[in-house]
């Protein structure tokens, strides 16, 4: 059980709870960092493959570190966009959950409701 | 069991404990705390990963930027969220926990099957390394190796802002994000700017130049430029410029830009594009990467900011 | 490294983890804000500084040693203007902030 294998079924945990949060929690804020937790667990799944290629006097493979980096920041701009949706609906409806039955109305009442 | 491994475990259980706490807090603003705290935990299981690079990215960006969004995001939604329903009932939550486990089960067996010895790029990235000039093999992986993804992901970076932006309501389009200046600004705040930021621009330059040969880079400079932008606009010494300045949009598209000019410029010159020339290459890639910083510190201040919330000014 | 720095280093560093023991026991056990604000302070700052004082020995050049220098008087200004502004906010909503 080497430190590698221990941060990989960790990044693995760590997705399933991410999942969990998203699902579960009507909160957007949450979901919100869920999808941060999710992020965060397959980024270290990448972990564990960049440690497995340590060659030519590397600790670690350069070219799947290079993709977390990537990816942190754009999982950064995609939480940005988030949170600036999630002020939005809360400033003009006061809620922070999404309605529940927007997606139970039949497609053709939603165009006489509106 | 030798002490590092101990520590290993000790630090795996505190991350997934951390992130449980974040899931199943009961409040917005301490699941935001909570992520905080995690992130901070992450970077230093990235350096048990030998990966310094990405360790400083996730302490920078994904703790520290990201921190300072969702907890302004939670002070702000803390009214909004006492009015909540619940929400869903215990067999169905059990049944939605039955099946992340399964998902989670399903990813800790791949990871459980990796072979000893993956394959790997490591050889071939150190190989070409003299020729880059450059030290740092996730730098040179970043800006020489995969360069187009870099400046697509810098492009990523101005759609976001866009996005941002485009949530402004119609009176407040062309104004400026976050509060105005204040006539008398906090006064802890406002010492604490003073004294942090010049400091901490010396310290943003620094690990940005010095990413060519060591841990670092633009990436996590331009973070830590972003956070001293973001302190001196937390205090109120300063307001955030106006979306229509033409200076900011002008800053926003500089990195990409300059990325996109190199790397054209390079078809005609190094016999491809995002090629450069031999011996010109570290030079050039210190100067796209001086205006990548540069953007990607505007960026993510701006990010932060949010969308215009006062009128615009003529 | 001399048998005298190693031991040094050693008691400098176990005395600065039993002072970030006693801040956390701190910050679990004390009744209000305030208070758990004032263990976090204390024991963050001696707590790191101890251990800083005990890398010192172990630093490989004299830049490397202000650095540590460096990191220690930075967490002291952040820990202190966090510690400010909780206080204050503490105070301005009562203790159930």
């Amino acid at each position: 059980m080497t430190s590698a294998t221990l941060a990989g079924l960790v990044g693995a945990a760590l997705v399933g709870l991410g999942l969990y949060g998203v699902i579960a929690d009507p909160q957007l804020l949450r979901k919100i960092l869920a999808f941060n937790l999710i992020g965060s667990g397959v980024f270290l799944v990448f972990g564990i493959v960049a440690r497995k290629g340590a060659a030519a006097g590397l600790s670690a493979d350069p070219v799947p570190q290079a993709m977390v980096i990537t990816g942190i920041v754009v999982a950064f701009a995609a939480s940005a966009i988030a949170v600036a949706l999630t002020l939005r609906l809360s400033e003009e409806t006061g809620a922070t959950t999404l309605p529940p039955d927007a997606l139970a109305r039949p497609p053709g009442e939603g165009a006489d409701a509106e | 069991m030798s002490v590092l491994l101990a520590l290993d475990i000790g630090l795996a259980f505190l991350v997934f404990a951390v992130a449980a706490w974040t899931v199943f807090a009961p409040g917005g603003f301490a699941a935001t705390v909570g992520y905080v705290v995690y992130g901070l935990l992450l970077s230093l299981v990235w350096i048990r990963l030998f990966a310094v690079d990405v360790a400083l990215t996730e302490a920078a960006i994904g703790s520290g930027v990201t921190g300072v969004l969702l907890i302004g995001a939670a002070a702000r939604l803390r009214g909004a969220e006492a009015t909540a329903r619940e929400g869903l009932t215990g067999l169905t939550r059990l049944f939605i926990a039955g099946l992340c486990l399964l998902v989670a089960g399903a990813l800790a067996a791949v990871v459980l099957l990796l072979p000893d010895e993956g394959p790997t790029l490591a050889p071939q990235s150190m190989q070409s390394l003299p020729e880059t000039g450059l030290g740092n093999p996730v730098t040179a992986v970043l800006i020489a190796y995969r360069s187009f993804d870099t400046m697509l992901e810098k492009v990523v970076l101005v759609l976001a802002v866009v996005g941002v932006w485009s949530l402004a309501a119609d009176r407040f389009w062309g104004g400026g994000p976050g509060e105005a200046r204040a006539e008398r600004p906090e006064p802890t705040l406002a010492f604490f700017a003073q004294v942090l930021v010049p400091i901490g621009i010396l310290v943003g330059v620094h690990v940005f130049w010095v990413g060519a040969d060591e841990p670092g880079g633009a990436f996590q400079g331009g973070a830590i430029l972003a956070a001293m932008w973001i302190i001196v606009m937390m205090a109120r010494l300063t307001e955030a410029p106006q979306t229509s300045a033409f200076w900011l949009r002008a800053a926003l598209i500089a990195g990409p830009a300059v990325f996109l000019a190199v790397g054209v410029a390079g078809a005609a010159v190094a016999g491809g594009y995002f090629a450069y020339p031999p011996g010109l290459a570290k030079p050039l890639i210190l100067f796209i990467e001086t205006f990548m910083t540069f953007t990607i510190a505007v960026t993510l201040a701006m990010l932060v900011a949010g969308p215009p919330r006062r009128e615009p000014r003529r | 490294m001399t048998f005298v720095l190693e031991v040094f280093s050693i008691a400098a560093i176990g005395a600065g983890v039993l002072f970030f023991l006693a801040g956390t026991a701190g910050l679990l056990r004390f009744p209000d804000a305030l208070s758990r604000l004032h263990a976090l302070t204390k024991a963050d700052n001696l707590g790191l500084g101890l251990i800083v004082l005990g890398l010192l020995p172990r630093a490989e050049s004299l830049l490397d040693a202000l650095r540590l220098v460096a990191i220690w008087a930075l967490v002291q200004l952040a820990g202190a203007t966090a510690a400010q502004l909780i206080g204050r906010a503490v105070r301005r909503k009562g203790s159930a902030a």
